[in-house]
């Protein structure tokens, strides 16, 4: 209980010094942000982006990692696990997606530029719709399972390549990319000042949390709907 | 004689086995080469038809060139694993062979397949459509092949999937275009390049990452076939 | 190593239904099992679990036989009669006897499908496609398709369905022959299928 509520105390600390914190050009406090040439007040959505992006794929492995028990071990509530990280992944992914959209419409010009992070997240999107599609298409319990496990599986061993690999060899429009006048690479080491890394990350942290917290919610209740079903 | 050796030789006999009976039926009943075939011209006239005589750019083409072999690709390479589901032999097959010899049997019945259909495609994209000149021989043709092989193999896993699922055929392109994104772009990056004239060494980094995902694939599918082949 | 089938406590659940729990039976050579059970008890599935086509919920199949344990002993073991089993109909059953042999991994002996094929009385017909058999021809096709690789354990699932007299009359004496050596499993309702088995596993008091 007592994490929860520093959870949220957290979480209100971060959307406070995110939208509140002045942005100069030669930050000299920890509650200045640096002025960037080309984000400018536009910065501050790193700290919702990023995390959303972040948990769209940490839940995608989740879901993976229980797919991979549940063929090991055939155990059903893995796959009530899998299913629940899947679901919190596709919000999460959509999150990433539109925030990233509003963004680009004011950054870019457009809401789609097929960057290659756009790219990314949307054959993300798109794998979290084919793996609901599958699951609905399958009526039997178990092969269900086996079926959609096997499918996060092959997904995430070629997926990568455009998640991890591709923006990062490819020139794009994103910031950190190749190409960028700035510099490639991750934008947290070389543009943020000390304060913008420190809400950075926790921020990152906090929604990791959130993430945890929703994760076994859900699966506390489908685990409860899983025993009250078995039962009647 | 060894029974390593013994058995390896009769793993590769029951591999062959499973293709050749593949192979023999789809020649009896010609249904994937017919629907693979059809497609192919379908769909290259629509684009004829839709072109009006117009030539597009070199990009635009090339892509276009991958857009007909990604579908016609979805309307026949789910057939070898639906058919023994429709027919109930899948059983049958299982109690023969074992699950890698049916998975690399029917890889190859699908890389015959998929080279056959990307053959035919190129063969009409270059006589037909106007405007698709190709610079680098050896390149373009390392990029049809090295993505025909990448198309072939995802398929053939994402094929054993859906025949387990309830609806076969609208779930196929659902399933297997994420999977085949990076061999498509990269495939379409590759043969923009040869048309454009790259040299080897330039698209070597596309044939690095084609090649990857196939060794990839092929890993992954054979390592998980027996979860899905297995009821 | 003796001819044994054992199936050790086993469950099957299915869309959080039990089908059955608690299934043990040890079978050694030259004698027979029944499974027996109302439609629905889980005949089918207790059958397919014992030819390794479906995994258990819980609870272990072993056969021991004498063979190498190599990648094809499942394949070896077991030769299934089954409605759910089908042959492939654009071939002949000639073809499908040859195919069944090279699936396998062995070298296709004509002599040995000839020989089936006549002990089945489908010799004349061998090289009509099986598409235009009637369904007991096509059951009896089964049979031989089950005896081809000349497993040590055969398995009936309805073993006479679809046949006449002179069907029922063969398949009685493919049993009797097979447990010289082998072991019989059938499952059906008819008890007069096997007359005297040695053995049997009620399905109906495993829910």
């Amino acid at each position: 209980m007592v994490w929860r509520i520093l959870l949220g105390i957290l979480l209100t600390l971060v959307i406070i010094a995110a939208f509140a914190f002045p942005i100069v050009p030669a930050p000299t406090s920890l509650f200045e942000f640096p002025l960037i040439p080309g984000l400018e007040e536009k910065a501050r959505i790193i700290f919702f982006h990023v995390p959303t992006a972040w948990l769209s794929v940490m839940a995608f492995f989740t879901g993976m990692f229980y797919g991979i028990r549940y063929l090991r071990k055939r155990d059903i509530r893995d796959d009530l696990r899998s299913s629940a990280a899947a679901g919190l992944g596709l919000m999460f992914c959509i999150l990433a997606t539109v925030t990233g959209m509003i963004w680009a419409k004011f950054n870019w010009g457009s809401f789609w530029n097929w960057d290659p992070r756009e790219t990314s997240i949307f054959v993300l999107l798109l794998i979290y719709g084919a793996y609901f599609a599958l699951r609905s298409a399958v009526e039997v319990e178990e092969k269900r399972a086996t079926l959609s496990a096997v499918y996060s599986i092959i997904a995430a061993v070629t997926v990568p390549f455009f998640v991890f690999i591709m923006p990062r060899i490819m020139t794009g429009l994103h910031p950190g990319a190749a190409g960028d006048p700035e510099g490639a690479g991750p934008v947290i080491e070389f543009k943020m000042s000390g304060g913008m890394r420190m809400v950075f990350f926790t921020s990152l942290f906090a929604f990791t949390l959130l993430y945890i917290w929703m994760f076994t919610l859900r699966v506390r209740a489908a685990l409860l709907e899983y025993h009250h079903q078995s039962k009647g | 004689m060894p029974v390593v050796e013994r058995s390896a030789r009769r793993w590769l006999r029951s591999t062959v086995a499973v293709f050749l009976k593949d192979w023999r039926s789809e020649l009896r009943t010609r249904y994937a080469i017919s629907a693979l075939g059809m497609f192919v011209v379908t769909t290259l006239s629509m684009i004829m038809f839709s072109l009006a005589g117009e030539t597009p750019s070199l990009e635009v083409l090339a892509g276009m060139l991958w857009v007909v072999i990604f579908f016609a690709a979805m309307s026949g390479l789910s057939r070898t694993f639906v058919t023994e589901e429709e027919r109930g032999t899948s059983m049958t097959l299982q109690l023969q062979a074992p699950p890698s010899a049916v998975y690399f049997g029917k890889l190859l019945f699908n890389l015959v397949l998929g080279a056959g259909l990307t053959l035919l495609t190129v063969v009409l994209y270059a006589v037909f459509i106007t405007g698709f000149v190709v610079t680098s021989y050896g390149v373009f043709a390392a990029a049809i092949v090295l993505g025909s092989i990448g198309l072939s193999a995802a398929s053939t896993i994402i094929a054993a999937i859906i025949a387990r699922a309830n609806t076969k055929g609208t779930l196929y392109p659902v399933l297997s275009f994420p999977i085949l994104l990076p061999v498509l772009m990269t495939a379409i990056r590759a043969t923009r390049m040869a048309c454009e004239g790259t040299t080897w060494t330039d698209a070597g980094g596309e044939f690095q990452v084609l090649i990857s995902y196939i060794v990839v694939v092929v890993t992954a599918s054979y390592m998980l076939f027996e979860y899905i082949w297995k009821d | 190593m003796a001819l044994r089938v054992r199936g050790d406590s086993l469950r099957h659940a299915f869309n959080r239904k039990v089908i059955f729990r608690d299934v043990s039976f040890d079978v050694t050579a030259r004698r027979s099992l029944m499974v027996a059970g109302r439609n629905g008890a889980g005949k089918s599935t207790l059958i397919k679990i014992l030819c390794g086509v479906l995994s258990p919920t819980a609870g272990t199949v072993t056969i021991d036989a004498d063979d190498t344990g190599d990648s094809f002993a499942v394949q070896r073991r077991i030769g299934l009669v089954a409605p759910y089993l089908q042959v492939y109909e654009e071939f002949s059953a000639l073809e499908n006897l040859h195919m069944s042999m090279t699936l396998r991994g062995a070298v296709p002996e004509d002599a040995r499908a000839r020989q089936l094929l006549e002990r089945v009385a489908l010799d004349p017909n061998r090289t009509d496609p099986v598409r235009g058999f009637s369904s007991g021809m096509k059951q009896r096709l089964k049979y031989a398709m089950a005896l081809i690789h000349r497993p040590p354990v055969l398995v009936l699932d309805e073993p006479m369905s679809n046949l006449d007299a002179d069907g029922i009359a063969i398949v009685r004496g493919i049993m009797q022959e097979h447990l010289q050596e082998g072991i019989v499993v059938v499952a059906t309702n008819d008890r007069s299928d096997l007359a005297a088995p040695d053995m049997e596993v009620d399905l109906n008091a495993r829910r």
